[in-house]
């Protein structure tokens, strides 16, 4: 069996020769042309004019289009039709392509772009959330609401009120190998397309719908990226609707990669917010009823935003049982980049706003916040399943008279398995949290200047697409005659170990060595219809579908081996690269081999839909994760209270990844996983000035995590448990939950501010430098 | 222009090369190796890590912002050569794969070559080493965990390059290309600029390498500064220490270490190891940049500057070679040849503030070098980047606090002093009042240094 086996990544030996190639190496027929995007350079407002013919003119230029000049208005939107590949006139925001330039190289077309003269009739930008607001500029029609309860009446007469609000800014996805697409025509007006994408079946449709022509006319291949996030979603769309749209045109190969500052520049981010909260809990810090108001910059264009915002209202929860709860989400209409998936998907962005609450109420009443938190857990489900290995007697702030009635989420869906008070409990131990928090406060007192903070808060996150349908997946497995495997699904590899992962349940399917199976890239010609690689859903939905395609096979040659040894299927066994057939033995090859001489089909397709999922999403009722998957991490950090400056001392994480498929990988997301949800709360500032131009356009302002970044001790566990769920192999998604892990960096920050003055410190994400001594300034009063 | 250098072991002759062609570019598009990958474009991911062998050994550089005749009579190892000839795996390759260091493994190459080049050195403290690599994935803990488990295997005996140099490589011809120069010595440098006064000159290219790579400036006639040994050497006098303007920036720091540790400090946090060891004290004087980090730092120190005309030599206390935005007093033809500073008893802190503690621009940089005898300020220099549009001392502040008491008294009245020096704008890196109050504080914080107060989060141990 291969499962469960800690093997390194699949492509791990190509990464470090520098021999596994992406998108950016493939070698290129002779005539490929190169394209860059001319860029609005005004946030709002018309185009009066554009003199291209410098550019055209330039040395090495093609071909230089505007919008019409293209085939159709070669939409790139994943969802509402609303993006344009090329401006049609109106400018929405800074960094929008307005023309396109087609040169013999990348540095012709980079060059050429800038000789463009551009016009245009300026308007006031919509930059904020609060001009938003007073504009009215949104998505839908007016605020969704989701409600259990009468949160307002609960909160009044709830022995303690507080209300607040926590900003918490944009993330750039910096995923190391930027957007890229290359497309290649064929025949009879067909196109190959290679795009860096999480999503080749949306390129292929973006694709034939800008061509004009069925989807089975165009061909998707994807390899591999280098790191999507959530970024490669739908934001590569453009690039690749830009080369096919040129290629038709020009009957030449054309590719198209963003330069590092175009990337920045054009596609978006993920959504920052606004939480705004009001809450009302006893005197033991147990909520009896909150409203929350979900403030959410969705930039220029629809993209996915409906759906992220969904998402942070499904999280506005996170572990904790909100007896009376309104939820107000509006999704503002801005005029910067689209704001678009990253991991996560809105679930963090929800997340915090309640863990900034458990932090205030315990502020307030003075208590330890961990105290607080275990205090409004949902209860301890006793019946939590194969998930939870010891019994819930471990809830000790608990005393539930209720049980029942403190299991459900505000949308209605049952929390079956809460296993977070045995995790919180062993990571409370094994992270040595109560004497370190008597530690930090004993050195604090000690310290004038620096000081430390100390936070511990839990994650659980929902599984599954919300948009039910999505939830499906495809794969194709051949077994060749010699016994070799071919495996392909609808998933792409960005990184998490996808590909390895399931071919480690190809691998064990059919009891052969996992170098019996090669890992193909993801095309749409094998496998159709398939859904993005996101919402942590990769291995879930396409390790199931590879399983059934693998089944089916052995199924077929169990079948045939029983006929011909005279024996009965279900006496025929595959293990250990042999197959077993009564007293009979064949090496797989072997058996293969026999098959294949019985004309029996070596070849299947394997497909999996989710169960249990149900959601209507504009009621906020239903069940739209098929499971939850659960974490906890404990942060220390030190701060400089007159620079603001921080570092994190030491992590411990204690991640519920069900039964692991590969506990190596997953250990790797959840290092990474903290690591960039820390980034995304501290040092990743995006900064955007009042014309509405974004600042911080590449590496050199904007400060992802460096190396000295991570924690001094990182100590990351598996919680050892099986999903109660039927997953593959009983394991859990790890893609997103992790990330949430940084938010205990926060908190930490704020614990040590707090530990700097008098009140508590509202400190606002990304907590960089300046905002943290913002916050110490503003409890001395120094402001 | 033409060139030879060793190519991963093999001997490469280009002739005719435009000098401003990326090693980068050069590698991916003409060479066909593929392995070395573009993150940024400008230095600042480290993706396109190589390693580079000259007769001071073999350091990091990024290929983005590395010209190819900068390459000249060296050698150069890509990712493709960190295996053996046989395809056997580098010990850092093996530790990778074992520690499950890559994910996506877009970043993986320049890593491998960072830390093949930290391991060839032997050099252990990862941390530093691979500062300037970028990695979104990893949150770099299993990286870390292959570097210190390849730290004990031997060097592979393939990597040992001998650069072409060394055995007796020839200059850049430049008959062909007249508008490119690369001389071998200052006296060379000195006329050939006054001849052409509007060529540029570029030393270690880390920002001359963004004008091309970002701006996509033309740069019609270039003057390349690497050839000339006679501006890298640094001489230390009893009384004096001279840095040569072509001195690289982790050479700065190993001079530093001995002499001003917490210049040091600075400068272990300048850049990363690629960006150390391809920029010059000269570039990062010359640039004029209100947020360069050396400059503060040396003039707190009371450093003076030599400039050369010709056979003209001018000096001249640095603060004064910063006029204003974008203008130094430098003449067409006139270059720097040298920074120098007294030797002095080590009073000097550098404050180096921003957003990210590696790898990260200065949003204030300040540079205090305060002497106090018998508990009273006998003189003060101090110095800050980022506060105005040229690297600026601060008279006021200085004034203000000689004859003071050093305590917080000295911090008092100081304290109008600071308005009267500095007006800091706001932008992407910080606001005016955030550089403001940490200037302010800066001070305080070297006052409660000196008290012996643990002061920075650095040193914090867990
Ligand atoms: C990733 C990255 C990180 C960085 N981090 C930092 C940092 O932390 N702190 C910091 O201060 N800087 C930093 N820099 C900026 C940069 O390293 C410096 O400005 C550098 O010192 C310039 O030196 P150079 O030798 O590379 O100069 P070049 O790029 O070659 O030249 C810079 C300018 O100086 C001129 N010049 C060079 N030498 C001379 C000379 N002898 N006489 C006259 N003119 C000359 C050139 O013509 C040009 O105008 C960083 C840059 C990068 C790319
Ligand atoms: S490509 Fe990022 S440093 Fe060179
Ligand atoms: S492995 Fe993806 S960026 Fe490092």
């Amino acid at each position: 069996m291969s499962i469960a086996k800690p093997l390194p990544h699949d492509a791990a030996k190509l990464h470090v020769t520098g021999a596994a190639r992406y998108l950016d190496d493939i070698a290129l027929p002779a005539n490929t042309l190169h394209l860059a995007f001319g860029l609005a350079s005004i946030a709002a407002g018309r185009v009066t004019s554009m003199a291209l013919d410098a550019a055209r003119a330039a040395p090495g230029v093609v071909a230089v289009m505007t919008a019409a000049d293209l085939p159709t208005d070669c939409d790139c939107s994943p969802s509402a039709h609303d993006e344009p590949l090329l401006s049609d006139g109106t400018v929405h925001y800074l960094g929008q392509p307005l023309f396109l330039v087609a040169a013999e190289t990348h540095l012709q077309a980079r060059r050429a772009v800038r000789l463009a003269q551009v016009q245009y009739d300026k308007a006031e930008p919509i930059l904020t959330i609060e001009e938003a607001l007073a504009a009215n500029a949104r998505f839908e029609d007016g605020p969704i609401v989701w409600e259990r309860g009468a949160a307002e009446a609960a909160i009044a007469s709830a022995a303690r009120q507080i209300s607040g609000q926590i900003e918490m800014g944009a993330q750039e996805h910096f995923y190391l190998e930027g957007q890229s697409a290359l497309a290649l025509p064929q025949e009879g007006g067909d196109m190959v397309v290679h795009a860096s994408t999480q999503h080749p079946t949306e390129i292929q449709h973006k694709v034939a719908h800008a061509l004009g022509i069925p989807m089975h006319g165009v061909r998707v291949e994807t390899r591999r990226m280098g790191g999507g996030f959530g970024g490669k979603e739908s934001q590569g769309n453009a690039l690749a609707i830009a080369c096919a749209v040129v290629a038709s045109t020009t009957r030449r190969p054309a590719k198209m990669r963003y330069d590092r500052d175009d990337d920045f520049l054009i596609t978006g981010k993920r959504h920052d917010f606004r939480i705004d909260y009001h809450v009302g809990f006893d005197p033991a810090g147990r909520i009896a009823g909150i409203t929350f108001r979900h403030y959410t910059r969705c930039g220029w264009a629809q993209d996915l935003s409906l759906p992220v915002a969904d998402r942070a209202m499904l999280h506005a929860d996170n572990a904790y049982y909100l007896p009376a709860v309104r939820i107000e989400s509006h999704r503002l209409r801005t005029n910067t980049q689209s704001a678009t998936a990253f991991r996560g998907f809105g679930g963090p962005q929800g997340m915090l706003g309640i863990e900034r609450v458990m932090d205030h109420i315990a502020y307030d009443l003075g208590y330890d916040p961990l105290q607080v938190r275990r205090a409004n857990y949902y209860g301890a489900t006793g019946r939590g399943g194969l998930s939870a290995p010891r019994l819930p007697e471990a809830s000790p702030s608990e005393g539930i008279s209720e049980p029942e009635k403190r299991q459900t989420t505000p949308f209605g869906q049952p929390v079956e398995d809460f296993i977070l008070h045995e995790m919180t409990d062993r990571l409370a131990e094994t992270a040595a949290y109560e004497q370190r928090r008597a530690a930090v406060a004993a050195w604090n007192a000690a310290n004038p200047v620096l000081k430390r903070g100390l936070a511990l808060t839990p994650v659980k996150f929902g599984i599954s697409f919300t948009l039910t349908h999505l939830n499906q997946a495809g794969a194709l497995v051949h077994v060749y005659q010699d016994g070799s495997v071919h495996m392909n699904h609808g998933g792409t590899e960005m990184g998490q170990g996808l590909f390895q992962k399931v071919a480690q349940v190809a691998a064990s399917r059919f009891g052969v060595p996992l170098e019996a199976v090669k890992i193909t890239a993801t095309d749409t010609a094998k496998v159709p219809n398939t859904s993005a690689t996101a919402a942590s859903s990769g291995s879930d939905l396409n390790g199931m579908a590879v399983r059934e395609a693998c089944d089916t096979i052995r199924a077929r040659m169990a079948d045939h081996l029983a006929l011909l040894y005279q024996s009965t299927p279900d006496a025929v066994t595959f293990g250990d690269g042999q197959v077993i057939i009564g007293d009979e033995t064949l090496s797989f090859a072997r058996a293969a081999q026999l098959c294949y001489e019985g004309r029996v089909s070596l070849s299947s397709t394997g497909f999996y839909k989710t169960p249990k999922v149900e959601w209507d999403r504009i009621k906020g009722q239903g069940r739209p994760f098929f499971y939850f998957a659960y974490g906890a991490a404990c942060s220390e950090v030190v701060i400089d209270t007159m620079t603001g400056e921080y570092r994190i001392l030491r992590a411990d994480i204690l991640h519920d990844c069900g039964a692991s498929l590969n506990p190596a990988l997953d250990l790797g997301q959840i290092e990474g996983g903290y690591v960039q949800g820390a980034g995304w709360l501290t040092t990743e500032e995006l900064v955007w000035d009042e014309a509405g131009h974004l600042r911080t356009h590449a590496p050199s302002t904007y400060k992802i995590p460096a190396c000295a970044d991570r924690p001094d001790i990182f100590n990351v566990a598996l919680w050892d448990g099986e999903n109660r769920e039927e997953t593959i192999y009983r394991s859990k998604a790890v893609g997103e939950p992790p990330f949430m892990h940084g938010i205990s960096v926060l908190m930490a920050l704020s614990d040590a501010v707090a530990a700097s003055g008098d009140g508590y410190p509202s400190l606002d994400a990304p907590a960089t430098p300046e905002r943290v001594l913002k916050a110490i300034r503003s409890l001395r009063n120094e402001l | 222009m033409d060139i030879t250098f060793l190519l991963n072991g093999e001997s490469v002759e280009l002739r005719g090369v435009s000098p401003t062609v990326t090693l980068l570019d050069w590698l991916r598009e003409t060479r066909g190796l593929t392995g070395t990958k573009e993150g940024c474009n400008e230095g600042d991911c480290g993706a396109c890590t190589v390693m580079v062998t000259d007769e001071s050994g073999a350091r990091p550089l990024n290929a983005c912002i590395l010209f190819l005749p900068q390459l000249h009579g060296k050698a150069i190892r890509t990712v493709e050569g960190i295996a053996g000839p046989d395809g056997s795996l580098h010990p850092v390759q093996q530790a990778m794969i074992e520690h499950h260091g890559s994910q996506c493994g877009f970043c993986t190459p320049g890593f491998i070559v960072s830390m093949a080049c930290a391991h060839l050195n032997g050099d252990t403290n990862h941390d530093d080493a691979l500062a300037g690599n970028l990695c979104r994935c990893t949150g770099y803990a299993p990286i870390i965990r292959a570097a210190e488990a390849a730290e004990k295997a031997p060097v592979p005996f393939w990597m040992n390059d001998v650069p072409p140099a060394a055995e007796g490589a020839t200059a850049p011809t430049d008959a062909a290309s007249p508008d490119v120069h690369a001389p071998e010595t200052s006296d060379a440098l000195a006329e050939l600029y006054a001849r052409h006064p509007n060529a540029t000159l570029i030393a270690g290219a880390t920002d001359v390498g963004l004008w091309v790579t970002k701006q996509m400036r033309d740069l019609p006639e270039v003057i390349f500064l690497n050839r000339c040994r006679d501006l890298q050497s640094v001489e230390v006098s009893d009384t004096t220490i001279r840095i040569g303007a072509g001195v690289t920036m982790d050479s700065v720091l190993t001079l530093m270490r001995e002499h001003h540790p917490s210049f040091a400090e600075m400068v272990r946090r300048y850049g990363s190891a690629q960006v150390r060891a391809a920029a010059t004290i000269g570039g990062n004087i010359a640039n004029g940049s209100p947020i360069g980090d050396n400059p503060p730092a040396l003039v707190a120190l009371g450093a003076t500057l030599h400039l050369r005309f010709r056979e003209t030599h001018r000096e001249m206390p640095l603060e004064d070679f910063y006029i204003d935005y974008g203008k130094q007093d430098r003449h067409p033809g006139e270059f720097v040849e040298a920074v120098s500073f007294p030797r002095q008893p080590n009073r000097l802190r550098v404050y180096k503030l921003s957003k990210r503690f590696d790898q990260d621009i200065s949003a204030v940089c300040g540079a205090f070098n305060i002497i106090v005898d018998d508990g009273v300020v006998s003189s003060a220099r101090v110095a800050f980047g980022g506060m105005a549009g040229i690297p600026k001392r601060a008279i006021h502040v200085e004034q203000a606090l000689i004859g003071q008491r050093w305590t917080d008294e000295a911090l008092i009245a100081a304290w109008e002093a600071w308005h009267k020096d500095f007006t800091p704008m706001s932008d992407m890196r910080a606001s005016a009042d955030y550089r403001l109050t940490t200037a302010r504080n800066m001070l305080s914080r070297y006052l409660l240094e000196d008290l012996g107060a643990d002061v920075s989060v650095l040193e914090v141990t867990p």
